[in-house]
């Protein structure tokens, strides 16, 4: 394998991705991810050199609206699925102590 | 007259002229689903009640004269990636397992509107990443044509529900070949169609820049009766495009006189199957022979497609899937220590392994100092597929090749090697990732009794010629029916 995923990388793409990995599932992702990037460097075989890279296909930049309000106050509606929920509000674990 | 023989065109004509009532459509398909469903496993959720409610208010409108569309009355299958308001929509995912969404999905409402009956909610690949439907954390769905198979993924349960029917028609989304695959490994139609052509508002985001719905059918005809229905031009999709040619109805003609088909010399090199391969020619040939120009030449850039997709892909869904944190909706872990822990533990018991590896791919090609060697190379990448597919469409109508190389695999033989998996979906992904059409079409079985699919791929906003030429082929193919026992 020609990329070889350290602990640090792996623990730093953990935080990134805000998953909690075991050390036998850190294990198994550092080879997943180390088999995935020999992979995808397969793309360094092609010279793209003054290409543009592409995040769409049509030639549409931003789409513009008049900021007008549409929708009223849908607050049940918006919590209706809250795990918890206190007053009308989204509950959180304690973050300031 | 077996109703459950009818196509969703045919049922609602008959519906029309009240030789069946909506009731009775409905009542037929929910008896194959009970005498089904077991075995199969094709939804993740069956809304028995509200589809017999909702029979009454649609033929009350039908007989008021209210609803006259070509789908009134026809009960539908909807992927369980597209919010139903007030019915489960999981994802097939955990972190989904409590999810009632607040609003449908414009595509459901478009349906909604046209007379069509919810059945329930298909099963899929978690977050419709896979190409099985085995990642789904509600079990496997199985093929129809034999159960010991998987279905194709990620919309796995639609296109096994169109087959069993266990529905008429069913909804699907397609980010690398999601609709096509399981389309091909179950032997129905369907169709992807161009970028930006349905809402994916109330879709629930894999990768925002590759995703589309689109119908799998039992025919060409419905193919075209229901992207004419939910193609829509709506302002809350900030990529949905204005077209004013979505009468797709109207390419129903079986013509292909002079309809110039390229059929890329790269999709027939390695890994395809010999009956695979023997299957698609002979379809070409039969083209042929009502009058197409068919002719090979090199496409390019194939085996770049599928390392570009994965991490443009992978890089998409790690941002979308950022949503999941035990906050707004979904699975919340039952202990945790302070905010940060909960969002590591939720996604962590929330999420299954194929999910959590490509979000963990996506974070890493998006991090600071791998930018720029993996994600904006996609990018380039992406560029030169895209430039690889203008040039072909400047030859030719139609592209002609297979869906994928080979028939259904067995259950449980995929999943230990997701590199093969991946490699299963090259002739689907670069069609994404240039926004392009693609139909699936069944072309014939391998000599295991699994059907094999054939693709057509379009050029941007060219569904009519892939319409016209999948209706062409399909009239001289003949019926491609599954019979009982079969």
């Amino acid at each position: 394998m020609a990329n070889m995923i350290s602990d640090e990388t792996i623990d730093y793409v953990g935080i990134l991705a805000k998953l909690d990995l075991s050390g036998e599932q850190k294990e198994q992702a550092k080879k997943d991810m180390g088999r995935m990037l020999d992979y995808i460097d397969k793309l360094n075989e092609l010279d793209t050199e003054g290409v543009e890279p592409m995040s769409h296909v049509f030639p549409v930049s931003n789409v513009f609206r008049e900021d007008v309000v549409t929708n009223g106050d849908d607050r049940a509606n918006t919590i209706q699925n809250a795990p918890k929920e206190k007053d009308g509000m989204f509950m959180v674990p304690r973050t300031v102590e | 007259m077996d109703i459950l023989k009818l196509t969703a065109v045919e049922l609602a004509a008959r519906i029309k002229a009240k030789e069946v009532t909506v009731l009775e459509a409905v009542e037929a398909v929910l008896g194959q689903i009970e005498k089904k469903e077991e075995e199969l496993h094709c939804y993740v959720t069956v809304d028995r009640e509200g589809a017999i409610k909702r029979a009454g208010e649609v033929q009350k409108a039908i007989d008021e004269g209210a609803l006259t569309g070509p789908l009134a009355g026809v009960p539908v299958a909807v992927k369980d990636n597209m919010c139903t308001k007030d019915m489960l929509t999981t994802c097939s995912s955990k972190i989904l397992n409590n999810f009632i969404p607040t609003f449908s999905a414009e595509a459901v409402i478009r349906l909604e509107e046209a007379g069509a009956v919810i059945l329930g909610k298909t099963n899929m690949d978690e977050f419709a990443m896979g190409s099985t439907t085995e990642t789904s954390a509600y079990g496997v769905t199985k093929n129809p044509w034999n159960i010991e198979h998987v279905p194709g993924g990620s919309s796995g349960g639609s296109a096994a529900a169109v087959v069993a029917e266990e529905c008429f028609f069913a909804l699907g989304s397609d980010t690398g070949g999601s609709i096509r695959q399981p389309a091909s490994f179950c032997g129905v139609v369907g169709m992807k169609p161009t970028y930006g052509t349905v809402s994916r508002y109330g879709l629930i985001a894999y990768g925002s820049s590759l995703d589309q719905i689109g119908p799998l059918t039992k025919d060409v005809t419905d193919c075209a009766a229901i992207l004419e229905v939910i193609s829509s031009h709506d302002t809350k999709d900030s990529t949905s495009v204005e077209r004013q040619d979505t009468d797709f109805t109207k390419a129903l003609v079986d013509d292909v006189a002079g309809m110039k088909i390229g059929i890329p010399r790269d999709y027939f090199s390695s890994g395809i199957e010999p009956e695979v391969k023997e299957a698609v020619l002979a379809a070409a040939n039969l083209l042929k022979e009502k009058g197409a120009i068919v002719e090979e030449f090199d496409l390019s850039l194939v085996e770049y497609a599928i390392p570009a997709y994965y991490t443009i892909a992978a890089a998409e869904a790690s941002s979308n899937l950022e949503r999941f944190d035990g906050v707004k909706y979904g699975y919340r872990t039952k202990e945790s220590e302070g905010l940060h822990d909960m969002y590591k533990k939720t996604r962590s018991e929330g999420f299954g392994e194929e999910v959590k590896r490509r979000i963990m791919l996506g974070s890493f090609v998006l991090s600071s100092g791998y930018y720029d060697a993996y994600y904006l190379k996609a990018l380039k990448v992406k560029a030169l597929i895209k430039k690889a597919f203008d040039e072909a469409f400047e030859k030719y109508d139609v592209i002609l090749g297979p869906v994928a190389p080979t028939t259904a695999p067995k259950l449980g033989s995929s999943l230990s090697d997701p590199i093969k998996m991946y490699l299963g979906d090259i002739y689907t992904i670069s069609v994404n990732l240039a926004g392009l059409p693609g139909i699936s079409i069944p072309c014939g079985m391998d000599k295991a009794g699994l059907p094999i699919g054939l693709q057509l791929i379009g050029n941007s906003f060219q569904e009519k010629k892939l319409i016209q030429t999948a209706y062409a082929y399909e009239q001289a193919r003949g019926a491609f029916v599954k019979k009982e026992g079969n």
